[in-house]
């Protein structure tokens, strides 16, 4: 763990991608790897069960399933990323409140602009938000 | 009564970092006391002061989400598996 979100450029564009399709509802998704690992290799878009503008929640019996799954290949969420649609890409009083993964990059992405999309990373631990540097590999 | 209860990584912390650990009760809020009396401390990451199980956490019986089974009255018995995960959620 050393501050910064490595990610492939194929998997940041999944995730803009994501995030615009659903536009003008918040997006939200993994990106999986090996346990341990901090490395990003499997894109995993999820539903947002609330399908608001406003709040995203992953569905609990997908939840299961996401886990279960994850389990069943020795794999750990390492980016859990959502999209805020009307304000910046940082974390929410809500955001920060439900965030419990510590081994996890936080990544958010805003869609509030047509043209350019804000992509940021986060690592959220007890409430304390720390702003990391993404470092695209792959291009 | 033994139950397998799948513990998630925030929570591990409480269980010297056992992904699963065994406990016992007739429902789920028996069982939390049981894991409490081993695990001190994890109660308080479930339940909120007022008793009911925490909006931040999800827990299953056999991958049935007790928010519709009963939440902490749901019954249990021997046999049962028990996963608790962080709920992904967000403003």
């Amino acid at each position: 763990m050393d501050g910064v979100l490595r990610i492939e450029r194929a998997t940041h564009d999944a995730i803009v991608a994501h995030a615009r399709r659903d536009h003008p509802d918040e997006a939200c998704g993994v990106v999986a790897g090996p346990e341990g690992s901090d490395r990003p290799v499997r894109f995993i878009p999820m539903l947002n069960a609330a399908r608001s503008p406003t709040f995203y929640e992953f569905d609990s019996a997908d939840l299961l399933a996401l886990y279960k799954e994850l389990d069943a290949n020795d794999e750990e969420p390492v980016v859990i990323y959502h999209s805020h649609t009307a304000t910046e890409a940082y974390p929410s009083r809500t955001d920060i409140a439900y965030a419990q993964e510590p081994n996890a990059h936080y990544v958010l992405v805003s869609t509030r602009s047509d043209d350019e999309t804000e992509f940021r990373s986060f690592r959220i631990v007890d409430g304390e938000v720390t702003e990391e540097p993404v470092e695209i590999v792959g291009d | 009564m033994a139950i397998e209860v799948k513990i998630p990584t925030i929570l591990r912390t409480y269980t010297g970092g056992e992904k699963s650990v065994e406990a016992k009760g007739d429902t789920l809020s028996s069982l939390i006391d049981d894991l409490d009396a081993n695990h001190a401390g994890i109660k308080g990451r479930l339940i909120t002061e007022d008793g009911a199980l925490h909006r931040f956490v999800n827990v299953y019986v056999n991958d049935e989400d007790v928010r519709f089974t009963g939440s902490l009255e749901t019954e249990l018995k021997d046999g049962d598996a028990v996963t608790i995960l962080p709920a992904v959620a967000g403003g």
